[in-house]
């Protein structure tokens, strides 16, 4: 059987508890109205199709309910990791092994802004 | 006091009350627990359950202030009181479950809502919604091995865990209080497809409803 980590369970969980919501990461436009039409469609009805490493949405949908990120290889469907919602992957695009410390300083920035101590 | 409104879902009247079973009961029968089987299934119809929201933190000091026992912080975590009828479980990390003899609910209810007054939270009386079915016997860890996708091995699922996962077709709050004993907390919709899902493949064990 698959299994998939949860974050928040903390353990793996059998693949049919959860549900893939799409592209994680989408910052919705700041001011709707100020949008062009097309920066508006981009960001309704525009997903990224790369091959390789890609960040998706999922939920947890029979457990805790609870949306979380996943970072998957779109070529070998191998799940790279698993994080929480407002953490940042340490797989990415240019970072295809792995760069924790980097998302880390990342995180740690991101965490300070919104006020939070890490 | 939060300004919410709030009211004893317990009637006074005399109203004929049935357990969420008691169609299933009806229709497929309850086979008796002879000296043959294997498994019994048990249910504890009418309890108080409710859905506690909120902060881990500000949550836990009210459940200690009015029911004596710490929430479980941990996943998957289950806990009871001493007398071992009221429970407490961990849905999610800002969801627990609270299980309470019939009755106690409305007044659980009241005394929480006063300590955690001013806090960001939210309560919920499901005792409506849901029921609990008790598993018990020397086969009640293979028939739900045979229901559920969850690893229920002793060495995954040990007494004072919960989940919630997939049963069959639909979902369950798979918990296990003792050694012995498993409960499912049901939604009062499928009780009827779980008790019958459980009489179905408990049959080779020659399971029994104990009523």
């Amino acid at each position: 059987m698959f299994h998939i980590y949860c974050p928040y369970c903390g353990e793996l969980r059998e693949e049919e508890e959860f549900h893939p919501r799409g592209q994680a990461h989408l910052a919705r436009p700041a001011d709707p109205e100020a949008c062009t039409d097309e920066e508006w469609g981009d960001y309704l009805f525009f997903r990224d199709n790369p091959r390789g490493i890609h960040h998706e949405l999922w939920v947890h949908s029979v457990g805790c309910r609870k949306f979380f990120n996943i970072t998957r290889h779109t070529v070998s469907y191998e799940i790279l990791e698993t994080y929480k919602m407002g953490e940042l992957p340490s797989f990415t695009a240019e970072h295809s092994r792995g760069n924790s410390t980097e998302a880390a300083s990342r995180q740690a920035q991101v965490a300070q802004q919104a006020g939070v101590h890490v | 006091m939060s300004n919410v409104a709030i009211f004893d879902t317990r009637s006074e009247a005399k109203i004929p009350v049935e357990s969420p079973l008691a169609y299933a009961y009806r229709r497929s029968g309850a086979p008796a627990p002879t000296t043959r089987s294997r498994a019994t299934l048990r249910e504890r119809p009418f309890l108080g359950h409710l859905i506690l929201r909120g902060g881990a933190i500000v949550l836990d000091e009210a459940v200690r202030e009015v029911l004596g026992v710490s929430l479980p912080g941990e996943p998957q975590g289950l806990v009871h009181d001493a007398e071992g009828e009221r429970s407490l479980q961990w849905l999610s990390p800002d969801e627990w479950l609270v299980i309470v003899p019939g009755g106690e609910e409305f007044a659980l209810e009241n005394r929480l809502r006063e300590a955690l007054a001013g806090a960001h939270f939210a309560i919920s009386n499901v005792s409506g919604g849901q029921t609990l079915i008790e598993l018990e016997g020397e086969a009640a860890r293979e028939l739900l091995m045979k229901s559920v996708i969850y690893d229920v091995h002793p060495g995954h699922f040990p007494v004072g865990k919960g989940v919630t996962t997939v049963f069959a077709k639909t979902a369950v709050i798979l918990r296990r209080p003792s050694e012995s004993r498993w409960e499912l907390v049901v939604r009062r919709s499928f009780a009827d497809y779980t008790y019958r899902w459980l009489l179905d493949a408990g049959e080779e064990f020659g399971i029994g409803v104990a009523r």
